[in-house]
């Protein structure tokens, strides 16, 4: 803050030498928040209009863009019809079971992975490491079919276990940690030591609260990934009663209903919004996350 | 050394020792076991089936390069790369132009309000693919759909315009969604490599005479290039898998004319819909080579124009 207010400065007294200040330049300024802010409303827009018409009834939808203007009648009946005709409360409890379940396990495992890869020697410590770099390089579709017929072999299909299982551990956010973890400072862990500490308590009472920014991030980009999932749940699930929000909306409440647009745009909205709050209250490591993952992944 | 101050017998010491020295191989085995399971054997398997037809998991005959041979002669794959390339084109030449002029104009000093812009440009990459394909499906329709309004209301563009039932649309609504649901998102990737431009050198460039185009060739253009150079490979990885967006938004069909089909759509065609996983395997491997010599070539490219500035 303190640098980029002594540039600023710096910069307006390099002004006033300058002879001839040009029409670009006076522009400059004010061009730059007519862009910003046209391309904010290009951006919120579309947002802005599907939470109106979550509320609008058949007649609105083709009547009017926005909500609530002239005679528009703005109203709950998508959301009921939801949740009365679609049974949309059971997807949503799928959903944030599955969520919530697949983030904590996946956050365990990774960190203590991440722990293992970062802060101890051990024999195929590198082998290991250039597999994982391996298999990331390969697009996920490879591992589709493969993955169905294993699923299917171990009896793990239309369960949840077969979604969760294979998505405990992702090579992404174990080198994530493994990154979080070289930054703790090894005299922290010798410490413990000579204090008797065992290795998993030190995991978990030390090295887990240093590396909590990370953990926040983690379980942000988790929980929004699998909330989001579609291609592993669509082939894995195949009973109604299991869908998830995504799964429902796309092969049921999708195909049907008198002011289908409406629905959809109901059961969009409702779907948008756990991931949109929990970003709200985890906003700052989720960026500061997603940069370190940019420079050093 | 550790834990001889303890004052430990030496049998509760050794068990101490033993568990020090094993604790790394606990930690790890449970990551190891899931990705021997669920990474590393269905890596070896999709070889196998590529050179096999199957017929649902369990009837499965070797047949060569067959599916290999018949990817080559299948113009629906044709078709699903033409369009994924299409699409990563779009995504390369013009939503990532349009994401660094973004973030360049966010970068200026005096600017206000920073952080509430980067979370606005942000905020659809929270909507996510999925849904905002099923978003987009409604926004593109005709007549009261948001897009038809707009165009009609800017330009003049008919109401009735199918936007998701005229396959001469389609592509154009899918990189319209991704230009709204991305430029914002990979703005922020050059956002923070742009705050890490040493503005001291800008200062000293501008005092010596270079203008603000100059300085953005010399300095902030190689200051940037190795982040940039992620961001294009990354932007293009993700592309060459698109799935999702145009799955949800043509209510899971392939569009009009197939002209919404990608590759990965295919692949979950011929592999779920039909049940031959050895054909889907073969084009899963197909796309694992087109994405890879892509990203060489833009290596290559990236190490090329580093070498030059």
């Amino acid at each position: 803050m303190d640098s980029s207010k002594r540039n600023a400065g710096n910069r307006t007294s390099i002004r006033e030498y300058t002879p001839e200040k040009s029409i670009l330049d006076s522009l400059w300024r004010p061009g730059s928040y007519i862009v910003l802010g046209l391309f904010s409303i290009l951006t919120l827009t579309p947002l802005l209009w599907l939470a109106c018409a979550a509320f609008k009834n058949a007649v609105d939808m083709y009547t009017y863009t926005f909500l609530p203007y002239g005679d528009s009648h703005p109203t709950v009946q998508n959301f009921i019809d939801l949740f009365v005709k679609k049974n949309f409360g059971r997807y949503l409890l799928n959903s944030f079971f599955l969520t919530c379940t697949g983030t904590s396990i996946s956050l365990i495992l990774s960190s203590l992975g991440g722990f293992a890869l970062g802060k101890y020697e051990f024999k195929g410590k590198k082998a290991l490491t250039v597999l994982m770099l391996a298999t990331m390089m390969l697009p996920f579709s490879v591992l589709l079919a493969p993955t169905y017929e294993l699923l299917c072999h171990l009896g793990l299909m239309n369960s949840y276990a077969g979604i969760l299982i294979p998505g405990a551990v992702g090579a992404f956010g174990i080198l994530l940690f493994r990154q979080a973890m070289l930054n703790v400072p090894d005299d922290l862990l010798e410490a413990a030591r000579l204090d008797g500490c065992s290795e998993l308590r030190i995991y978990w009472e030390i090295v887990m609260p240093v590396v909590r920014p990370m953990s926040g991030a983690f379980c942000l980009m988790s929980f929004m990934g699998s909330w989001n999932s579609f291609l592993m749940p669509m082939i894995v699930l195949q009973s109604d009663h299991l869908f998830t929000v995504p799964i429902a909306l796309s092969q049921t409440i999708g195909l049907t209903g008198d002011n289908q647009s409406g629905l959809m745009m109901a059961g969009t909205l409702l779907g948008v919004l756990p991931p949109a709050v929990l970003f709200f209250l985890l906003q700052k490591e989720f960026i500061a996350g997603l940069t370190a993952g940019a420079v050093k992944g | 050394m550790v834990g001889s101050g303890m004052g430990a017998t030496n049998r509760s010491y050794s068990l101490w020792r033993q568990q020090q020295r094993l604790a790394p191989y606990l930690f790890v085995s449970p990551f190891v076991i899931l990705f021997s399971v669920f990474g590393v054997y269905p890596i070896c398997k999709s070889l196998y089936l590529a050179f096999h037809t199957t017929n649902g998991p369990r009837s499965v005959i070797f047949t060569g390069l067959n599916n290999f041979n018949f990817l080559l002669s299948d113009p629906d794959f044709y078709i699903a790369v033409r369009n994924t390339a299409a699409f990563a084109f779009f995504s390369v030449f013009l939503q990532l132009p349009l994401s660094l002029a973004l973030a360049l104009v966010l970068n200026s000093t005096w600017l206000k309000g920073r952080n509430i812009f980067r979370f606005v440009f942000f905020s659809p990459n929270l909507v996510g693919q999925v849904f905002g394909g099923f978003l987009a499906g409604v926004v593109f329709v005709p007549r009261y759909g948001l897009v038809s309004r707009f165009l009609h209301m800017l330009i003049g563009m008919n109401l009735d315009t199918k936007w998701l039932a005229d396959q001469h649309y389609v592509m154009a609504a899918l990189v319209l969604t991704s230009l709204w649901m991305y430029v914002g998102y990979n703005c922020i990737y050059f956002l923070a490599a742009l705050q890490s431009v040493d503005r001291e050198l800008l200062e000293a460039a501008s005092v010596d005479g270079a203008n603000a185009w100059q300085q953005f060739l010399h300095i902030t253009i190689p200051a940037i290039k190795p982040v940039a150079a992620i961001v294009v490979i990354m932007s293009t990885i993700g592309s060459f898998q698109l799935f999702e967006l145009p799955y949800t938004m043509l209510n899971a069909t392939s569009g009009p004319n197939k002209s919404g089909l990608t590759i990965v759509m295919y692949l979950y065609q011929r592999g779920f819909d039909i049940g031959d996983l050895g054909y889907a395997s073969a084009i899963g491997w197909t796309l694992a080579l087109i994405v890879f010599s892509v990203s060489l070539v833009q290596m290559r490219i990236s190490k090329a124009v580093r070498g030059n500035g």
